[in-house]
């Protein structure tokens, strides 16, 4: 595990501050150059232009309208902002997903977070054996297919011959309904999101925590008197840049989830587990309420960018606060 | 000193212990592979070996899990190929010339941005438009999307990878008076193999796992592995040792990757996660 590779986020910045030549036939290799900028970024604008770019413009401006299906054939229908009014006055579901968005997201980080830290410390104050075999294990979740994790896990807590009932069967306690209690499948669900991210968290901390310098360790550590002080006054501070960007790192991916709720329980039972991208998908694909589906699509889209530019705005003014108190 | 030796078999054991809590349900649907049904329902542990479950899935007429696993192999396989290349020359381009500021960040901006932002938003509108060019469960759709998709991952890799080239190399070529295409294939190009080895590994196997889209713009015919693996699951009866086999099956890449390129898949981890 590479330490330097963490801190490589200058990569933005041209590395290498090339002057210019501007010796005879100058202008020749500039065209040339030119020529090769725009051939190696074309196709990359092109892309994105095409397939990310316009398809926000195409629901927006599909979100406008009532489309019916007939037929494979669809009529469009101009109902200016009525999706609009229709999702923030009598929609249910689709609320009811961003709630449980919520709560997954906040719940499955946070223990994941925790986890994976502590395991990180401990593996790094006293090591363990079988360091590239346990690598290898721990891996093994975060490059598996998310829909395998969910039929695993489907086939683990099934209810009749799941393994975790099995397990119970032992100690005679009576089969659970993991998946089919309103009451604790959304539970479950997170439960099978800590399994399945915790290991991430662990690997980023892990590489986090070795390249912070030994010796700054040994010096800060005459000063504390516990090895909890030394957590709490040394390695978290140290550590921040890794948790913080960890940490958002994994919150957008949780409201990204899709594949194993939609193997697990489909969002059910009734809303119990439903998610935001569960809502859209099904009004979109099952429902045939494109117009609907579309005005949900700009919203969360809208939303999220919203979120992203304000905890970027965060991060940004709290480091440059610190740096300001660094140089006091 | 007698502290230090219980803390170690202490947090040993506990990281064992997790080791042991993901890997007991994986290897659980595995085993599950190679038994026959009713031992499957009735928690048999060390039951016969059976390859039915194996042959139902590949070579039954019922069956078209075969070809979704050569749908997933074209997919994943040519979408990767297309967004290497076209991640490297970018990601080249951005890191050691000079690009307008107002290129620089739009591209950036845009790829970082649209990496946050959940696909399921996008899927949506990529069918629409893929229906009115009545491309919709074709190969062109699939691969295209999963190329835009997987676009921003390996542009940022490849861009951490392009950083840590000398500049003194590219400084010294500029000097013997390469062009910038000249020096990309003559120094870039070769230095930076490793990373691309990487960046490969990891595209693919994102791609291999992809979902979302595969599930609404394949049909029938281009339906992929994962894909597959969601109708077993939704069947009025579950086919317990069919879909284990199905998940082994689609599982080969990523283990076969772990053990042959673990060192890859951690160095391109934390490069992505770092964006």
């Amino acid at each position: 595990m590479s330490a330097a590779s963490l801190h490589s986020r200058t990569a933005g910045k041209p590395s290498a501050g090339i002057p210019p030549t501007g010796r005879g036939g100058a202008p020749r290799k500039a065209r040339r150059n030119r020529r090769w900028m725009i051939f190696s970024l074309l196709p990359v604008v092109l892309f994105f232009v095409v397939l990310s770019v316009f398809p926000v413009f195409n629901l927006i401006g599909t979100s406008l309208y009532d489309v019916r299906w007939s037929g494979g054939d669809s009529t469009y229908h101009f109902i200016g902002l009525e999706n609009y009014r229709q999702l923030f006055s009598t929609e249910v579901i689709y609320w009811a997903g961003l709630r449980n968005t919520l709560i997954f997201a906040v719940c499955a980080v946070t223990a994941q977070m925790i986890l994976g830290f502590s395991m990180a410390l401990a593996v790094k104050r006293a090591g363990a054996m079988g360091r590239t075999l346990l690598t290898g294990i721990f891996l093994l979740p975060i490059v598996v297919p998310p829909i395998v994790i969910g039929s695993v896990w489907r086939l683990v807590l099934g209810r009749e011959f799941g393994l975790a009932n099995g397990f119970l069967g032992l100690f005679g306690i009576p089969p659970v309904d993991w998946l089919g209690n309103p009451d604790i499948a959304l539970a479950s669900v997170i439960f099978v999101d800590v399994w399945h991210w915790t290991p991430f968290v662990f690997i980023l901390m892990l590489a986090g925590l070795e390249a912070i310098d030994e010796e700054v360790l040994e010096a800060a550590r005459m000063d504390v008197r516990s090895s909890w002080q030394e957590i709490r006054h040394v390695i978290v501070p140290m550590m921040l840049p890794t948790i913080v960007i960890t940490l958002m790192f994994r919150i957008i991916l949780s409201f990204k989830v899709f594949d194993e709720v939609y193997l697990l329980t489909s969002g059910g039972p009734g809303t119990a587990t439903e998610v935001v991208n569960f809502s859209i998908y099904r009004v979109f694909f099952n429902q045939d309420r494109v117009g609907y589906g579309s005005a949900m699509a700009v919203i969360t889209l809208f939303g999220m960018t919203l979120a992203i530019i304000v905890g970027r705005g965060l991060l940004v003014r709290k480091r440059k606060n610190d740096e300001r108190k660094l140089e006091q | 000193m007698k502290s230090r030796s219980l803390g170690r078999a202490v947090s040993t054991l506990t990281i064992w212990l997790y080791a042991a809590i993901i890997l007991v349900p994986m290897v659980w649907v595995m085993t599950n592979a190679f038994k026959y049904k009713i031992d499957i329902i009735t928690g048999t542990v060390f039951a016969p070996i059976t390859w039915s479950n194996f042959e139902a899935l590949l070579f039954s007429r019922q069956s078209n899990f075969a070809s979704a696993l050569a749908n997933s192999a074209i997919v994943s396989g040519t979408a990767t190929i297309v967004i290497i290349i076209m991640a490297t020359m970018a990601a080249f381009t951005m890191t050691v010339m000079r690009v307008p500021n107002w290129v620089r960040w739009s591209i950036l901006g845009w790829a970082l941005l649209f990496n946050m932002l959940p696909t399921l938003t996008f899927v949506g509108s990529w069918y629409l438009m893929f229906a009115s060019a009545d491309l919709t469960g074709t190969y062109f759709a699939l691969i295209t999307t999963q190329i835009v998709n997987l676009l921003p991952i390996a542009l940022f890799l490849m861009m951490s990878f392009m950083a840590s080239l000398p500049p003194e190399l590219i400084q010294a070529a500029r000097m013997d008076g390469c062009a910038y295409d000249q020096v990309f294939w003559k120094i870039a190009f070769p230095l930076v193999r490793g990373g691309m080895i990487a960046t490969t590994a990891l595209v693919f196997i994102f791609s291999w796992s992809d979902f979302a889209i595969a599930l609404t713009l394949s049909n029938s015919d281009t339906m992929t592995a994962p894909v597959a693996i969601s109708t077993y699951a939704q069947e009025f009866e579950i086919r317990y040792g069919e879909m284990a086999a199905a998940t082994l099956l689609t599982i080969v890449p990523a283990i076969t990757l772990i053990l042959v390129g673990q060192k890859f898949i951690v160095r391109g981890l934390l490069a992505g996660a770092v964006k």
